[in-house]
């Protein structure tokens, strides 16, 4: 049995890398999406510039199911390499296109598929006579096959490549001979042959089709960075360089022609987010984009930048660990290691996107919050976010918009201030104290910012009260950011249903699409997506209200569900019992601490005598 | 420990063109051990400044880990401060100047926190020629941890612990010479009178500025095996010539006999008055000083003074090509493109 499916199917296209393969995919993912219907385009690619194996997969999917959907029902064949993996990869009653200028192999005998043989290679030859142009141009035909056997408009073809040739006008007519040639030999031979096809619908609206890292790039610029260190790293490059050709066309002055921003590419990512976080301790916004192994290196500036209390925002675009693991594969697998980053009891604010437009608001939205707060933000990105084409919502921003650069004290906040300033003196009650930027006032202001421990008047101190009060101080700002980092987004299908999904980022798309299906068959499965660290309490009640919670992520170890029993505390009888006044533990106060919790008193794990957080549980 | 400091101040100090005395400038007391040659540093430091008449609020103090980045607590007590990693203080410094070009940038650090940690950092620090005056306070030891030879000891300098070095040091002069540096300096926590002009000479400059001062660790380095001793360096240094800094409106010294008079002008007019015998090196060639440090080096000799100027150095700044406005004062009208820029965006991506 042939698939017969009108708009919702998946192609992958087998290329090697380095022929210019993937513009034409993309066209032929663009031209869908112009015809109305939605897609959802990936690059599978190795860790390599010229000569492997690489894939590029289009869902079509009229009900904008954007996560993947798994299996393949029409291939284009195209690298002889990989050609056996391809022909068996396609499920049953799917379709098979390959280079027929050669037979295939004699053992590929399915009958379960149908074969569409287009001669590729023999029609570039008599139709170019440029080398490259024999290479690239056999791309284009065959998304010009393509675009008969799915009987699309191809009109929409030839407007894609005026539209992208603009500037080159002379090579227009080349690239549509190309795509025609396709079109016409399909049309000739395999009229009728393929089941599958793509109408003009009206289900895009005003979406867009942008890659993730862009709309990052853009949030950073909306957000108002202006200093960006970094250092490249698959997948994240991008990032950075979007910034900087963003910046280049909305941030020269005009009388001078000089820059509104400042972008260095550092010697290493220590480097990098070193220079984010001097020009943010400066009263710039600063960020850095990398991936997990510059998260790795950049531990030690995230403790200081938490510890001296300084904004700062890291662009985490995740990828296959551990070690260099998969750098063009995409994962989840940093979220233990970016919330919990650096030795000593530090945690850090970590938001994660699930589309562009998530990345564009929450990266704006991560100056903001970093101000606020004066810790580092951590945007959660990953591979298949940042470097694939997704089709997503507009980027939208309200001009009414103000930076809220948090609690700074201007030279006439000095000079009206009449009891004394302390840098790290909690007056609001928010755990967050009051900083100056240097040069602010002649006499008053100035302080010390370190690393080492502090008191509340920015003063090196090795008293343990003093040290014990500051670090219960960052417990009470960690309260401050669950109010103010963005919220899960909460979904009850059915209230009854004891039934729950927890997911976060790039797992929402497919999660999201699973539990339809289920509920398709009666299964009612309610859902969280999470959207930032620390957790905010109504997720905590989400999971108090469910008996089976099935947490879904992109990492072997499960690391969102342990960051959850973690912070909630959740299904263990082991209490804490704990000491950090940097002091020897001292076994009078283990034993009173724990006569007074089998007392069923409600006492703070700590226990040192001064404790100031009795009653909260760690 | 230190000794405490009296609160009295003389009704009739001295005051700068600003009017402040020089306890203006002065910071908490110091912890570092009596006769600490990073103390006379910081006393330098203090005296440059006071006697340019610098706001000291428009200067950053920053510093990385170890006894000599613990200074910047001991100077200029109305400046901000940061004390950052160990290694790290040159890109913090440089994040730090992208956000503000308007403020005078002193970098205090130490030989373990330069040649080795941060010799990275520093390397690509001096290539980046951010404009800042990098001090190293620079005494062969780890004095932190108790006296582990660091990169710049001698071979066959010994430290209290008796070991002879093993390994080639270090000389971060040429090290940022080769790399581009415009002002390279050395001089000996000992020798005031060469550091202060040497000092308001870096602070001048636009771009990096290196300073290495030999600065003898008394507890833990200060012996006589060692070759960052003071007496050592005592009997062994030979200064390039005597310099001052003199604004541009003013006199110029009576020439010694048998010397030269050199004077350069730095990039805000300025000038660096060097007198020095004939046929001493040139400051202005590299050549010239790579092939000075290498003959003190052979002859046992620490080569101090102004080692090479180049006036014509451009600072990051000048390369990247950034505003005259620092960056950390523009608001969202001056950054944010606005949302009709956004839709347009918006509408190239359908």
């Amino acid at each position: 049995m042939k698939i017969e499916s009108v708009n919702e199917f998946v192609i992958r296209f087998a290329n090697v890398n380095g022929t210019g393969s993937a513009s034409a995919n993309n066209m032929f993912s663009k031209a869908v999406f112009r015809m109305g219907v939605p897609v959802s385009p990936k690059n599978i690619f190795p860790s390599n510039i010229q000569g492997l194996p690489t894939w590029f997969e289009v869902r079509v999917t009229e009900r904008s199911y954007l996560g993947s959907r798994g299996d393949v029902d029409f291939m284009v064949a195209i690298n002889g390499q990989t050609l056996e993996k391809d022909y068996y990869s396609v499920i049953e009653g799917g379709y098979f296109l390959f280079d027929s200028t050669k037979e295939l192999p004699r053992s590929f005998k399915r009958d379960d598929i149908t074969h569409v043989g287009i001669p590729l290679t023999r029609l570039c030859i008599e139709n170019y006579t440029n080398p490259r142009q024999r290479q690239l141009f056999k791309n284009i035909i065959y998304v010009g096959a393509l675009a008969s056997l799915f009987d699309m408009e191809f009109e929409v073809l030839t407007n894609m490549v005026k539209d992208q040739f603009k500037k080159k006008e002379k090579l227009i007519p080349p690239n549509i001979q190309a795509l025609e040639l396709g079109y016409n030999y399909a049309n000739e031979h395999y009229k009728d042959a393929c089941g599958i096809k793509v109408q003009r619908r009206d289900n895009v609206g005003d979406s867009i089709i942008i890659e993730g890292n862009a709309a990052t790039a853009l949030g950073a610029v909306y957000g108002g960075a202006t200093v960006a260190g970094w250092y490249p790293i698959t997948p994240s490059t991008s990032v950075v360089e979007g910034f900087e050709k963003y910046c280049k066309q909305f941030r020269i002055e005009e009388d001078s022609g000089k820059n509104k921003f400042a972008i260095l590419q550092a010697e290493d990512e220590l480097s990098a987010l070193g220079m984010a976080i001097g020009a943010n301790w400066n009263g710039a916004r600063g960020f850095t984009a990398t991936s997990g192994p510059g998260i790795s290196l950049m531990s030690e500036f995230l403790g200081l930048a938490y510890f001296a209390e300084i904004p700062v925002v890291v662009i985490d675009v995740q990828r296959s660990g551990p070690s260099t693991g998969m750098p063009t594969r995409t994962q989840q697998s940093d979220v233990i290691s970016a919330a919990y980053a650096s030795h000593g009891d530090t945690k850090h604010v970590c938001f994660y996107p699930c589309d562009p437009a998530d990345c564009f608001e929450m990266t704006a939205k991560a100056f903001d919050i970093a101000d606020r707060l004066q810790t580092p933000v951590i945007i959660m990105s990953d591979l298949d976010l940042g470097m694939n084409d997704h089709m997503s919502r507009p980027l939208v921003w309200d001009d009414a918009t103000r930076y809220d650069r948090g609690k700074v004290l201007s030279a006439e906040d000095l000079e009206n201030m009449e009891e004394r300033w302390g840098r790290y003196l909690d007056v609001d009650g928010d755990g967050v104290g009051y900083r100056t930027y240097p040069g602010t006032h002649p006499t008053k202001g100035s302080y010390f910012t370190r690393g080492s421990s502090h008191d509340e008047y920015a003063a090196y101190t090795e008293d343990s009260e003093a040290y014990e009060r500051n670090m219960e101080r960052l417990v009470v700002k960690w309260q401050t950011a669950k109010q103010i980092a963005p919220h899960p987004q909460i979904k009850y299908r059915d209230k009854n249903s004891k039934i729950a999904a927890i997911f976060y980022g790039t797992t929402a798309q497919a999660t999201y699409e699973a539990l339809d299906g289920l509920a398709a068959d009666g299964i009612m499965v309610n859902t969280c997506r999470i959207k930032s660290f620390p957790f905010h309490p109504d997720i905590g009640e989400f999971i108090q209200q469910h008996d089976q919670i099935f947490v879904v992520e992109q990492n072997r170890d499960g690391q969102m569900r342990s960051l959850l029993i973690n912070e909630f505390n959740f299904g263990t009888k082991m209490r804490s019992i704990l000491n950090i006044d940097g002091m020897p533990i001292r076994a009078r106060r283990i034993k009173r601490k724990i006569e007074r919790m089998l007392n069923g008193e409600n006492v703070s794990p700590y226990t040192t005598v001064n404790s100031s957080v009795e009653g909260e549980v760690a | 420990m230190s000794y405490l400091r009296s609160t009295f101040r003389h009704p009739e100090a001295p005051k700068n063109d600003l009017g402040y005395t020089r306890s203006v400038y002065e910071g908490a007391l110091s912890t570092l051990c009596a006769g600490c040659g990073h103390d006379s540093v910081s006393g330098t430091i203090i005296q440059a400044c006071f006697e340019m008449s610098l706001e000291p609020h428009k200067i950053a103090k920053m510093s990385g880990i170890g006894c000599s980045s613990k200074t910047p607590a001991y100077f200029l007590k109305g400046s901000h401060g940061f004390n950052s990693v160990h290694g790290r203080m040159p890109s913090v410094t440089t994040g730090a100047n992208m956000a503000n070009r308007d403020l005078t940038y002193i970098g205090v650090s130490g030989d373990g926190d330069t040649a080795s940690i941060g010799m990275g950092q520093f390397m690509h620090l001096v290539r980046r020629n951010v404009n800042m005056v990098y001090i190293c306070m620079n005494n062969g030891v780890y004095g932190l941890t108790k006296g582990q030879d660091s990169a710049t000891a001698d071979v066959g300098s010994a430290s209290k612990k008796g070991v002879p070095n093993l390994y080639e040091p270090m000389d971060l002069c040429e090290i940022a010479i080769s790399l581009g540096s415009g002002y390279v300096a050395r001089s000996f926590s000992g020798d005031k009178d060469q550091l202060v002009p040497l000092l308001k000479g870096a602070i001048k400059h636009n771009g990096f500025a290196l300073i290495d001062v030999i600065s003898p660790c008394v507890t833990f380095n200060n012996n006589t095996s060692s070759t960052k001793a003071y007496e050592w360096v005592r009997d062994h240094k030979e200064a390039t010539g005597k310099i001052d800094l003199v604004p541009e409106e003013q006199e110029i010294v009576v020439q010694q006999p048998n010397q030269i008079l050199e004077t350069i002008k730095m990039h805000d007019g300025s000038m660096i008055q060097l007198q020095r015998q004939p046929n001493s090196l040139d400051i202005q060639s590299r050549a010239s000083v790579l092939r000075s440090l290498e003959d003190a080096r052979s002859a046992k000799q620490v080569l101090t003074g102004l080692l090479y100027v180049n006036t014509n150095s451009k600072d990051t700044h000048d390369i990247i090509n950034t505003s005259d406005k620092p960056l950390n004062a523009f608001n969202e009208e001056d950054l944010c493109p606005g949302s009709d820029i956004l839709e347009a965006i918006n509408e190239s991506l359908r």
